[in-house]
């Protein structure tokens, strides 16, 4: 019985750190897309972010600079999406596309120049790495029966990124619905004419919109090469954007909602990992693959309107022109 | 406002010229930051894709997918579709050659199988598009989040069967059984010497001539028939296809499954061409190299034949820069595609405005 219950919990454990990129990553594409800005582009914005952070810290042995430089690259790249798709009124998916392979082929192409090591950075000591906390009072409660173990073994004993992530939702959501930055961005992302009419700029509002997306793919991938790695590894998003991007449309592009399918979408990948090989009653060996795909084929059929309907924002995906 | 309109000349040829040369301006950054000479890994990337044989016959081959999923993007485009899953209809696509193929190489060679392969390709690679276009046309999901969804079930599938069902017995790989040599697509070499002529020897197959013809195929698609001006009327102006009685969404699915089916033709050129068996992630990423080259060559077949040429060339010449400068990999070539989809994709009127100030100065002058 004991054994069942620690099973869970170091499954659950898992989950919560299997979730926290696809967190950031969700969080930021509910401010791009709730803007009205398409991002397919987390993907190669956080594998940007990951390879700066890994390599920063690498060189520098600050983690928190390597942070800042995750950040500041992946910015850079949500600028290059805005320059396109805002300024320009190019096709927001093909420039989030550019993004993704430009990132792919970058970090690759840098890394191997840079560190001789075939795409990888050399493996970080624990000090530039994001160590794991012990909340207070952990130990003294790991002996009380389900609630201790529940909150020494779950939730404590995480880095901090997986406790920002966390935060990052209700942060989000309050810019969202309870500022006067986040009425405007929903607004510029369902009626951009009301919102110009009213006197405020379109551009500059979707501007900040996206620069809020870098800021958070850029968390996502410091959390992938300094918290939940020692160091960068080629292609290591590994479609992480884009579970989150299935994520954010799953959860309605409402941060809640994109939270919880984050979870869902990472409790299939810790349960993938310990599944593997193992024969269940009545169903048998599941394969590894089926709960690979499993997030992507819920994301269709719910785009499907077979279970639920997801509506995306009015303007999305439609370059606004003054003029007309 | 901006329909100062251009010559039709700088419109088709000059500003696509900028853009390219934008992307390979900034390659050359990326080549002075990694600290080698970007003249030097230019001469070399052109000597290894066109200076011998063997390079000319890696780059053509290259070239064979570059327009099979060029065309399958084109086509899309025509319609307004964003086709972003030619990766996994190539990747279903080559499943269903690789199938026939095997299921029959015992008894037919392979000049009887090629057009029964072509079938089950397109047939497979079809599918794997026409669920995308259904939902987007009937139950209103958004292709482009549906056709990337479907990359990565394509991928996961095939490593299932690959891994779980199609292995060869006894193997080590993932791959099937290799397909008899008697059913398999003539390398060009062997073509070659068998007129005498000796060259050497590239997985460059005959499957180069089905992509020629799958350009002639959609040029008269496209410009040429009924179905294909409905297509074009919907990448137009969608509203006027429907009120001119244009069944729009039974035409945003066939242009789906005619999209799907010019993909998985990859399958005819790498299972049943070059590898002669299914291999894990053949495809190799040339479903996103086509949208590269679709938008390269503006949705045309002969602009698709001119930048798969480019394309085959980079990763042929990428491979050989690899070889001669050590801190230079194939994945600068992947850079380049991302800035070519960057700057004539995403970036692609960019130029225009100047270019417009430009020719509307020298017209004045011409008048004074």
């Amino acid at each position: 019985m004991n054994d069942a219950i620690l099973i869970a919990i170091s499954a659950l454990d898992a989950t919560l750190r299997l979730s926290a990129p696809l967190i950031f990553c969700a969080m930021a594409g509910v401010f791009s897309e709730r803007s009205g800005i398409v991002d397919i582009g987390l993907e190669g914005k956080m594998l940007a972010g990951a390879f700066a952070a890994a390599a920063t810290a690498a060189v520098t042995g600050s983690v928190w600079l390597g942070l800042l430089c995750a950040v500041g690259v992946s910015v850079a790249m949500a600028l290059l999406h805005g320059f396109a798709c805002i300024t320009h009124k190019g096709n927001q998916v093909v420039s989030g596309l550019a993004i993704n392979i430009l990132a792919s082929g970058l970090t690759a192409a840098l890394g191997i120049a840079w560190f001789h090591r075939g795409g990888q950075t050399p493996s970080l000591v624990a000090d530039a790495r994001f160590s794991s906390i012990t909340l207070p009072g952990a130990d003294a409660v790991a002996d009380i029966p389900i609630v201790g173990v529940v909150y020494s073994e779950l939730l404590s004993g995480h880095n901090i990124l997986v406790y920002l992530a966390f935060l990052s939702v209700p942060l989000t959501a309050w810019v969202l619905y309870r500022t006067r930055f986040g009425l405007r961005l929903r607004a510029v992302g369902e009626n951009p004419q009301a919102v110009d009419t009213a006197g405020i700029s379109v551009a500059w509002l979707r501007y900040r919109s996206v620069i809020c997306a870098g800021v958070l793919c850029g968390f996502a991938g410091a959390y992938l090469s300094t918290a939940q790695n020692a160091a960068f590894l080629k292609e290591m998003s590994a479609g992480k954007g884009y579970i989150a991007l299935a994520a954010l449309i799953f959860g309605k592009w409402r941060p809640a909602q994109a939270m919880l399918a984050c979870l869902l979408f990472g409790f299939l990948d810790a349960l993938a990992a310990r599944l593997q090989g193992v024969d269940l009653p009545l169903i048998g060996e599941i394969p590894v693959q089926l709960m690979q795909a499993l997030p992507y084929m819920l994301t269709v059929i719910l785009l499907a309107g077979f279970i639920g309907r997801a509506v995306a924002p009015k303007a999305i995906g439609i370059p606004y022109s003054k003029e007309r | 406002m901006s329909q100062k309109r251009l010559p039709v000349w700088v419109d088709i040829v000059l500003i696509p010229l900028i853009n390219v040369l934008l992307a390979f301006v900034v390659a050359a950054g990326v080549i002075f930051l990694i600290g080698e000479s970007p003249i030097e890994a230019g001469k070399i990337m052109l000597m290894g894709a066109f200076g011998y044989d063997e390079g000319i016959g890696y780059t053509l081959y290259y070239t064979t997918n570059f327009i099979f999923t060029g065309l399958a993007v084109a086509v899309a485009f025509h319609a307004g579709l964003f086709n972003i899953g030619g990766e996994g209809q190539a990747y279903i696509g080559g499943l269903g050659v690789g199938l026939l193929c095997l299921a029959l190489d015992a008894w037919l060679p392979w000049y009887l199988v090629l057009p029964l392969a072509i079938i089950a390709g397109g047939l497979f690679g079809g599918l794997w598009a026409f669920i995308p276009g259904y939902l987007q046309a009937y139950r209103g999901s958004h292709i482009v989040i549906t056709t990337i969804m479907f990359n990565f079930i394509a991928s996961a599938l095939m490593v299932y069967l690959l891994v779980n069902v199609l292995i060869e017995p006894g193997a080590m790989s993932p791959e099937t059984r290799r397909i008899a040599g008697s059913t398999t697509l003539p390398f060009m070499h062997d073509v070659f010497s068998a007129m005498g002529i000796e060259i050497a020897s590239s997985p460059l197959n005959v499957a180069l001539f089905l992509a020629l013809l799958c350009c002639v195929f959609v040029w008269l698609f496209i410009w040429y028939t009924r179905w294909g001006y409905a297509i074009r009327m919907i990448g137009f102006n969608e509203q006027a296809a429907i009120y001119s009685g244009i069944n729009t969404r039974r035409m945003v699915v066939l242009t789906m499954c005619i999209s799907g089916a010019l993909a998985g033709m990859v399958g005819i050129n790498e299972v049943m061409g070059a590898q002669e068996r299914v291999v894990l992630d053949f495809v190799a990423g040339a479903g996103f190299t086509g949208i590269a080259v679709a938008l390269m060559g503006r949705n045309h077949p002969l602009g698709i034949i001119v930048a798969s040429l480019l394309f085959g060339a980079l990763f042929q010449g990428g491979a050989e820069l690899s070889f001669e400068i050590s801190t230079i990999t194939r994945d600068l070539v992947v850079v380049i595609q991302g800035l070519v989809i960057l700057f004539c994709g995403a970036l692609a009127y960019m130029v225009r405005p100047s270019l417009e100030r430009i020719f509307k100065r020298a017209v004045a002058e011409d008048k004074s």
